[in-house]
Order: C-alpha cells, then sequence, then structure tokens
C-alpha cells in the first residue's frame, strides 16, 4: 500500500536494509489501484425505505444488544443518529417527505476505505486492509489512544468509554467472518427492498453506473464512495445531493493518509540536516568567540610592546639627560674649581 | 521578618499552600480512581464524536507547547553563545522535564489500556503514525531533560565524578534536544493534517506542523518570564543575579517573544494567503479565529516590544501570560474547539468538571514539585563547589 512507504521513522529504525528498500520504494510515480477482486457493498439509497431490517440483522450477527428503539417507531428518525460501540450501523433520515419528494434515507457504517486512515495513523499498526476488502482491527495491540475515531472522516468508529479494563474500538467489520464463509454480510441478506448489494467492488462500480445510465431522472450523476479520499468499499446512490446525506461530496481523491502523513517524510531531514547545522552554529559562536579573543590579545600585545617602547625611550631620554646634567654638573664642577685655583693659586 | 511561601513550607505541615494543594490533589487522585475502576465515560464528556477533550488537548498538546522552554534556552545558551541567560536554564530545563512528566501522566489518565504504553516500542510499532514519531520523540526527549536535571541532583548529593560526565554532554545533549523537539513539537501540528473535514479551514492548513513549532517557541519564552515571575518572588532568597541582570533577561526574552511571534503571525497570513481564505473571517468562527490571532498573538507581540523598548517589566510578563492563554487557545481550537465545527450544537464536547479538575491538579502536583525541588536542589543559584559550565 502507498501508506507503507510512508514509514520513514520505522525504516530509519531498522537501518540500511530496510532504507534501500524504502529509497525504492518511495521514489515510485506507480499508482496501486488496490487488491483485485476486492468485496464492497452498494448502498441504492433511492430503494432504503428506513424499515431498519440491517440494524436488527447487524446487531444479531454481531452478537450485540437489539437497537434501543424498536422497529416501527418512526420517532427515531427525529433525530440525527450515529453508530456506536453497541449499534454499527444506523439508518437516519435526511428529508422527511414532506414537500411531496420521498423520505431519504442513509445507512451509516465503518465505509471500508480503500486506503483507510485509522489504519495509517495507528501507532501499533492495529488496523489490516484485508485483500478481502474489509479493514480489520486488532484489540490485542490497541492501547486505546483513539486517533483513528479522530481521524476518521466519516464518523464511523466508536469507543467503549464504560469499560475499564479492556476497552475496544468498535465498528462494522463487514462481516468479514461471515464472507470467509461465502455468506453475505448480515445487512446486505437482510434488506427487504433490494436496496444493499454485496459483490466485488468492480461489479458494484459496473451495478450503480447502470442504474444511472437506465434511470437518469432518479439519480444524481455521481458513485459516492469511487473516488472520495481513495474510495472506499461502500458505495451509495442517492437521488439528492450527497451534501443533503450529510457527506462531503467533491473531496478530492487523493487518500487522507497520502495528505495527512506526507510531513513524515520532512522528519529524517530533520535528523539529517540538524547535527551539522547545529553544528556549524556551534563553530560559529566558538570562532566569533575566538576571534574576539585573539584580537584582544593582540591589541593587548601591541599596547604592551607600545608601552615598552614608550618607556625605554623614555628611559633613555631620561639617562641621556641625566647624562648631560652629570657632564654639566662636571664641567661646573671643573671649572669652579678651576677658578678656585686660580684665585688662590701661585702666581 | 516576612514569612514567604518558601519558608513556611519548611516551617510546618498545614500551611495554607500545602492545605489548598493538598486538597486539589486528594480531588484529582478521587477522580482518577473512579476514572479507573469504572472507565472514561463516568469522568468525561468523551463521546464517539469528540474522542479527545481537555486531557490530550491541554495535558498532551498545550502541555508539549508550553514545556518548550528548556530545548530554547538550552539552544540559546549552550548552541549560540548568549551566555547571560545562564541563570535561567535550570528553571527552564526543570520546568520542561515537569512539564513532559505531566504529559505522560495525563496520557496514561486518557489512554484506554495506559498499561500498554510501550506497546508501540516493544509490540507492534505503527511507523506510517504521525503519533507513533511523538511518542518515540517524547519518550526520548523526556529521557534527555532527566540528564539535562540530573547536574542540579548530583551536585545535591555532591556526586563530583557523575556531575563531570553529565556536564561533558551538555553539547550533545542539546543538540539532540533540539533535534527530538523540532521533531515532535511540528508533528503534533501533523496529527491534525489528516482531518482536513474535521478541523475548520481557517485552523487546517498543510503548514500546520510549522506553525505548532513556532508557536511552541513563543509559547516556551513566554513561560520563562511567567515562571521567573513567580520563582523570583518565592525563591528570592536563593537568586544570585542582581534585579538589573534579571530585568536585562526579561527584556532579551521580551524581544525574543516579539519576534518569534511576528513570525508566527506572518506564517499564519501565509496559509490564509495560500489557501485564500480571507473571505471565512467575515464568518463567526473567523470572528473567533481573529480573536486568537490579534487578541493573543498580535496584541502580545506589541505589548513585547513596547516592554522592551521601554524597560517595562509589568508588560513584558502580561504578554508572556498573553502568549501562553494564546498557545492553549489555540491546540484548543484544533483539538476540540473548531474540531467537528460542523458538528450539531447538542453533540460537541465542552469539558466536565472531573476533567477540569483532574488537569488542574496535574498542574498543582507539577508546582509542588518544582517547589520541592528548588528549596533542596541548586536551580535558582549555582552551587558554590561548581561554577559554571562554560
Amino acid at each position: 500500500m502507498s501508506m507503507s512507504r510512508r514509514g520513514f521513522v520505522g525504516s530509519l529504525a531498522v537501518g540500511a536494509g530496510a532504507f534501500s528498500s524504502g529509497a525504492a520504494d518511495a521514489g515510485t510515480i506507480e499508482h496501486f489501484e488496490g487488491y483485485p477482486d476486492r468485496y464492497g457493498l452498494l448502498h441504492d439509497t433511492t430503494l432504503c425505505v428506513g424499515c431498519r431490517s440491517c440494524e436488527v440483522a447487524c446487531a444479531e450477527v454481531n452478537a450485540l444488544p437489539k437497537p434501543r428503539q424498536p422497529v416501527g417507531d418512526l420517532d427515531v428518525f427525529e433525530t440525527v443518529r450515529r453508530t456506536r460501540a453497541t449499534a454499527f450501523t444506523v439508518v437516519n433520515r435526511y428529508q422527511d417527505g414532506d414537500d411531496g419528494n420521498p423520505p431519504v434515507y442513509r445507512k451509516l457504517q465503518c465505509m471500508h476505505c480503500n486506503e483507510p486512515c485509522c489504519a495509517a495513523v495507528c501507532l501499533v499498526h492495529a488496523f489490516t486492509k484485508t485483500p478481502e476488502g474489509p479493514v480489520l482491527y486488532d484489540p490485542e495491540v490497541c492501547i486505546g489512544c483513539r486517533y483513528c475515531i479522530m481521524a476518521c472522516p466519516y464518523y464511523a468508529l466508536s469507543y467503549e468509554y464504560d469499560n475499564p479494563i479492556d476497552p475496544q474500538v468498535m465498528r462494522c467489520t463487514m462481516c468479514y467472518p461471515r464472507i470467509k464463509e461465502g455468506l453475505n454480510p448480515g445487512c446486505a441478506d437482510a434488506c427487504p427492498a433490494g436496496a444493499i448489494t454485496f459483490g466485488r467492488r468492480e461489479d458494484l462500480l459496473k451495478v450503480a453506473r447502470d442504474r444511472i445510465r437506465k434511470f437518469p431522472e432518479r439519480y444524481i450523476n455521481h458513485v459516492f464512495g469511487e473516488y472520495e479520499f481513495g474510495g472506499t468499499s461502500w458505495l451509495m446512490l442517492a437521488g439528492v445531493p450527497f451534501r443533503e446525506l450529510d457527506l462531503h461530496e467533491g473531496v478530492t481523491h487523493e487518500s487522507l493518509p497520502a495528505i495527512g502523513t506526507s510531513y513524515l517524510s520532512v522528519v529524517p531531514l530533520i535528523v539529517t540536516i540538524y547535527p551539522g547545522l547545529l553544528a556549524a552554529f556551534y563553530a560559529f559562536t566558538k570562532r566569533k568567540d575566538k576571534l574576539a579573543k585573539r584580537e584582544l590579545e593582540a591589541a593587548l600585545a601591541e599596547a604592551r610592546t607600545r608601552g615598552e617602547e614608550e618607556m625605554k625611550a623614555k628611559l633613555s631620554n631620561a639617562a641621556e639627560r641625566a647624562k648631560k646634567d652629570k657632564e654639566k654638573a662636571v664641567e661646573v664642577a671643573v671649572r669652579k674649581a678651576l677658578a678656585e685655583q686660580g684665585e688662590g693659586g701661585p702666581s | 521578618m516576612s514569612v514567604d511561601t518558601a519558608d513556611s513550607g519548611r516551617n510546618g505541615v498545614f500551611t495554607p499552600f500545602n492545605l489548598i494543594s493538598g486538597a486539589i490533589l486528594l480531588g484529582g487522585a478521587i477522580i482518577l480512581t473512579i476514572r479507573f475502576t469504572t472507565g472514561l465515560a463516568s469522568t468525561t464528556n468523551l463521546s464517539d464524536t469528540n474522542p479527545w477533550g481537555l486531557w490530550i488537548g491541554f495535558d498532551v498538546m498545550a502541555g508539549v507547547a508550553l514545556a518548550a522552554g528548556g530545548f530554547v534556552i538550552s539552544s540559546a545558551v549552550f548552541l549560540f553563545g548568549m551566555k547571560e541567560y545562564q541563570s535561567v536554564v535550570r528553571p527552564a530545563l526543570l520546568t520542561g522535564f515537569l512539564g513532559y512528566s505531566l504529559v505522560v501522566i495525563g496520557l496514561l489518565a486518557d489512554l484506554g489500556r495506559p498499561w500498554r504504553l510501550p506497546y508501540p516500542f516493544i509490540k507492534q510499532a505503527g511507523p506510517t503514525s504521525p503519533l507513533f514519531e511523538v511518542s518515540l520523540c517524547v519518550a526520548l526527549y523526556l529521557t534527555v531533560l532527566f540528564i539535562e536535571t540530573t547536574p542540579a541532583i548530583f551536585e545535591w548529593l555532591g556526586l563530583k565524578w557523575w556531575r563531570r560526565l553529565v556536564a561533558q554532554l551538555t553539547i550533545v545533549l542539546t543538540i539532540f534536544g533540539l533535534i527530538l523537539s523540532t521533531m515532535h513539537q511540528s508533528t503534533l501540528g501533523a496529527m491534525f493534517m489528516v482531518t482536513p473535514t474535521k478541523l475548520h479551514p481557517l485552523w487546517y492548513s498543510p503548514h500546520i506542523p510549522v506553525q505548532f513549532f513556532i508557536s511552541a517557541i513563543a509559547a516556551g519564552i513566554s513561560m520563562i518570564i511567567v515562571e521567573g515571575w513567580f520563582s523570583h518572588r518565592v525563591f528570592h532568597h536563593q537568586v544570585q543575579i542582581s534585579d538589573d541582570q534579571f530585568h536585562d533577561i526579561n527584556f532579551g526574552l521580551a524581544k525574543g517573544g516579539a519576534v518569534v511571534l511576528v513570525t508566527y503571525l506572518a506564517v499564519k497570513v501565509v496559509a490564509l494567503s495560500l489557501e485564500n481564505e480571507w473571505r471565512l473571517l467575515a464568518t463567526g468562527w473567523g470572528a473567533w479565529y481573529l480573536v486568537e490571532l490579534i487578541g493573543f498573538v498580535v496584541a502580545p507581540c506589541i505589548l513585547f516590544a513596547v516592554a522592551y523598548r521601554e524597560r517595562r517589566l509589568g508588560l513584558a510578563r502580561m504578554a508572556a501570560a498573553m502568549t501562553v492563554l494564546g498557545v492553549i487557545l489555540n491546540r484548543f481550537n484544533a483539538t476540540f474547539i473548531a474540531f467537528n465545527w460542523q458538528v450539531p450544537h447538542e453533540m460537541r464536547y465542552v469539558p466536565a468538571w472531573t476533567e477540569v479538575w483532574v488537569t488542574v491538579s496535574l498542574i498543582t502536583f507539577a508546582v509542588v514539585v518544582f517547589r520541592w525541588i528548588a528549596n533542596r536542589m541548586p536551580i535558582m543559584y549555582e552551587h558554590p563547589d561548581y561554577p559554571a559550565l562554560h
């Protein structure tokens, strides 16, 4: 998967061997299309009647408590619900049908992304995208940081906040165990309106496009989940814009891991560039100190020699003067003596 | 003679400081006991829609930023030769070490299975995760901060050989600390790059790692001023530097704060321009964004500059406090205020009083430990037997 090439920190940790393969990987411009023949589900919201049979079947299949509000209780649609730790799928009504158009329902659950963001951001790699399509979660390694729940753009993950011992992230598994047995996911089998179709994702895309072509007045010309954030296993058809179903229509086709974890490629550069850069800064300051010290010493030395010279000059001047003074004094003394001699001498 | 708070700690057990902090800590311990026996639901307002609240937003996101003073000041002194700040290195490193310890304690309270904290390193690594990098860096940096704090401990215990050994590692530790800090301070921001539909576009940016890093430097510098404000009063009898020197340090930090905040402002404006989000400023969220940017970035930046030019300590302290609050606000916005901005009102997150209490307990715990250490070890002053490292 393309996100695996972003594991730079990891490849640094395992050393040179991993580095060479990682480098070859990182340089690639190839595009990974996803596992071939993987499964998906198509939810045709124009066929959904809001009976919530899928909710009941999901609870049964996953051994969860029955839905809080019984099927048939229409009050349930007065509020927008989300999936919970005890309900992996819920059906909401987005247009109540009072305006003459039929009411619009949408089923919420884990979308099983082609490049799941929950998997990319998990620091213990607890999520795996299986070749069959479902994204699986391993509670044995989960530390409970809930970054996956933060990262999920579909608000599809839940947590057991009331469990102090071994809380888990709870979500739809696309009925992976049933798929392995050759069965359909519980919700797909339970839907009486044919609004949920299980099959190979490629085939489902063909089915979806066929329906749009055959009934252009019934559908808007868009299969949600084909490309959104790299695409999802669950695909959706609708007669109203998807933004009215609380979905982000028209988002980039790039996957969230590709957008969101690209910064990690900068991190090794910090490790490689900083030591040299900082050593250079350190050397600059040291050098400045050294130069300043050297200049100071030179100035001091100069001052000292100049002082010495001056002193020498002064000394020699003084000596000369003293010599002259002495000579003068001698001369004076001699003259005086001669004069005295002249006065008192024999004449 | 007036009894100051530092002395009263040694004079008796039942001082006002001890009583109040004891009551806060006891309450925190009770709440955490409930949390660990009944689950996160009983003591937090966390939900499936809001998996991260105050304990991540403050204890981790803001906590790491506010503890940045250690790497900022040790880099300035040991790598860039700004020796006049030597006297604030130890308090800043101690604040950093205690800050990061709190981050880990806060994280342990928030994790669903905290005893599995080392799993990313011993059980199964998820190297594609920004959080993996953050945890690795925080684990290593906490170790670095601890080693950087040990000279004070060794001087206190009189272990000269060990003290000399750590002194010789100063440069290596400082460079390592700066590398690790650059990495995880920015990657904490990068954690939000995967949520373009959930974080409001005014806060979401491909540049968010750089924004987090620069604002962390501003927070670190401001925290040194704020910390000095209190400890200069509480530990006044220990402080060796003159008031003039202390003022010079604060005004130097204020100048640094102004420069960093101006840089941060520029980076934020560049992000706005690149993504052409100016029109969003006219919305309600835009007003809230401007409160953060003008009230807690532009205003303290100007105050820092004025404080430096006119040598007004009060202004510098006010600017520092505003910067600290601004960085906390920014991390709150990223984690739970501007996050999930499109979610219906009734599903939004507001911290429970128990969450607030635990966070206040953690801060109190840090203050108590800081006081205990500073009252015993050479943090505020130089040990007479051990002259400055450089």
